[in-house]
């Protein structure tokens, strides 16, 4: 099993949930955050005064899959969530050993 | 505002109508100290945005008593030329009128003056005045210069209302007056730990705009009402504080799109605030034209003179110098250019072939003013500094926040309440549930 884990920007993450309920993910977290990337951050002038944010708000999404999907999952997300510009994010997956449904206490793919 | 004692009258009834504005008026300028905790709370930090409204609320609770006991009568008092006597302590025989209206509205109409006036500076103490030190500072400057400085500009006494300096509703009173003591507290209490280097960006701009349009509304009270009657005067007052913070809001808009290459909220927030402050000393000496040319000056100058504090390495943390020092003494400057007869209450300025003669007046006033008010705040600030052992939260409460540390609350979940919520559940149980469960 493999989480997959993608950092985008948070007005794409309607088209991406949309396209992975459409590939068929049964489930998924999402969090906000915030960082920065090769973009840096931005300028903000208030009264005059110039300020870099350096942290940018992005949104986090968290997808548990079986190894099969992995790839596909990722690729599902870089598309939707793809902007060409800027900031637009990154996918990356990481091994699982183990994953338990709270509710039934099932293990492994089955809990997926 | 009017002299007070020459208009004492023994008349039996008041005016209903006058009556009725300026009961009216004064509940809108007790709206403007909200307003102000809002527009200030909005530029502070998520983390210290409570300590922002809290001072500005408590300053309600303190000079809404202080005021009553001890305020009015030392700046509405007869007294001498410096300062009111006690010869309304307590407030014990509030009847009889003031002009046209009962005393006793006369006294409330005021007294949301003295309020808002210490309110307003604590735009220049944000972020890291103590709480106690806060409530004496406010108790003894209300007293020491807030109540001296009304007496020598709007009681008949008065030595600055006996020379002729004009200040209708307060620019020199209430503007002046906070923006120099701001400056004061500002210098003493020292920089925030970071500034300038470190951003400390506004966390809410809707709540600066919202904190802003309540200011304006609760304005046309604290101008218009100050003809004390429902008038032609305060109708005046009415219309040319309106078309002043609007040329105002443009003028600072203007100089950010020039300047900066965007128009933002924040600029039109500050610039209405600026035309609001400005046009207040001269709102029913100026005809409409020049209350127009009055707000665009304002708007602008205002705006470049934010930049200040960073040339001059003050901490003005949300520019009560630069809006309100800054605008109240120009608004009570430009009555000398802009000074027009033809209103009916006010004398011809420069532009209008008065003569220096209104100008040296305005220019007495305004400078009287602001030392006083500088050089008083700076004993007040050291004495209570020296009486509390220091003025500012140590550098953790700082770091983390004023409203877990000052007042155990915290206005967000997670930014700015450093996250000491999430551990709470197994102590959240009302006091009252837990004794009838045991």
């Amino acid at each position: 099993m493999k989480i997959v884990v993608g950092i985008v920007k948070p007005h794409k993450l309607d088209e991406v949930k949309a396209a992975l309920e459409a590939f068929g993910v049964q489930g998924l977290t999402v969090s906000e955050a915030s960082g920065y990337g090769r973009q840096r951050g931005h300028t903000e002038v208030y009264r005059g005064a110039e300020y870099t944010v350096d942290l940018v708000p992005k949104v986090r999404i968290e997808v548990l899959v079986d190894d099969a999907d992995a790839a596909d999952v990722v690729e599902v997300i870089v598309k939707s969530a793809q902007t060409g510009r800027i900031g637009d994010g990154k996918v990356w997956t990481v091994p699982v050993d183990d994953v338990v449904r709270v509710r039934t206490g099932e293990h492994g793919v089955d809990a997926l | 505002m009017v002299g007070t004692a020459a208009f004492l009258s023994f008349a039996a009834k008041p005016d209903t109508g006058d009556t009725a504005w300026v009961l009216a008026a004064s509940a809108l300028v007790l709206l403007m100290t909200p307003g102000l905790a809002f527009f200030y709370g909005g530029m502070v930090r998520g983390k210290n945005v409570l300590n922002m409204l809290m001072m500005n609320f408590i300053t309600m609770g303190l000079i809404g008593v202080v005021w009553v006991i001890a305020g009015y009568t030392l700046a509405f008092g007869d007294g001498g030329p410096i300062i009111g006597d006690f010869g309304h302590f307590k407030l014990d025989h509030t009847e009889g009128l003031t002009g046209t209206i009962p005393t006793a509205a006369f006294i409330m109409f005021q007294a949301m003056f003295a309020i808002i006036t210490p309110a307003l500076f604590t735009g220049a103490i944000a972020d890291r005045i103590k709480f106690g030190p806060f409530i004496a500072i406010v108790v003894i400057w209300s007293l020491a210069v807030y109540s001296p400085i009304a007496h020598w500009v709007w009681q008949a006494n008065g030595w600055l209302f006996k020379l002729g300096a004009e200040d209708f509703a307060g620019g020199t009173v209430v503007h002046a007056n906070a923006g120099a003591a701001g400056l004061a507290l500002a210098i003493v209490l020292g920089k925030r730990k970071g500034w300038p280097k470190e951003p400390m960006r506004p966390h809410n701009l809707p709540f600066v705009l919202l904190g802003a349009g309540l200011l304006w509304f609760g304005w046309f009270g604290f101008n218009a009402g100050s003809a004390l009657g429902a008038n032609g005067t305060a109708a005046t007052a009415f219309l040319t504080t309106s078309t002043a913070t609007s040329a105002a809001m443009l003028g600072w808009v203007l100089v950010e799109k020039i300047r900066d290459g965007h128009p933002t909220t924040l600029g039109a927030a500050s610039g209405a605030v600026a035309g609001l402050v400005a046009i207040t000393p001269a709102c029913a000496f100026v005809s409409p034209l020049g209350s127009i040319v009055l707000g665009l000056i304002a708007g602008s100058v205002c705006a470049l003179a934010t930049s200040l504090k960073f040339r001059f390495g003050y901490d003005d943390a949300l520019d009560v110098v630069g809006v309100h020092l800054v605008g109240g003494v120009l608004g009570a400057l430009l009555i000398g250019f802009l000074g027009n007869s033809k209103t009916g209450v006010g004398v011809d300025g420069l532009l209008y072939g008065g003569g220096f003669s209104l100008l040296g007046k305005q220019a007495a006033a305004v400078g009287s003013t602001v030392a006083y008010s500088f050089v008083a705040t700076l004993v007040i600030a050291y004495v209570v500094k020296a009486a509390f052992k220091g003025l500012r939260v140590s550098e953790e409460t700082e770091i983390e926040g004023l409203d877990i540390n000052l007042h155990a609350e915290t206005a967000y979940e997670s930014f700015g309440g450093s996250g000491l919520r999430s551990s709470a559940s197994s102590s959240t149980t009302p006091k009252a549930d837990a004794e009838v469960s045991a």
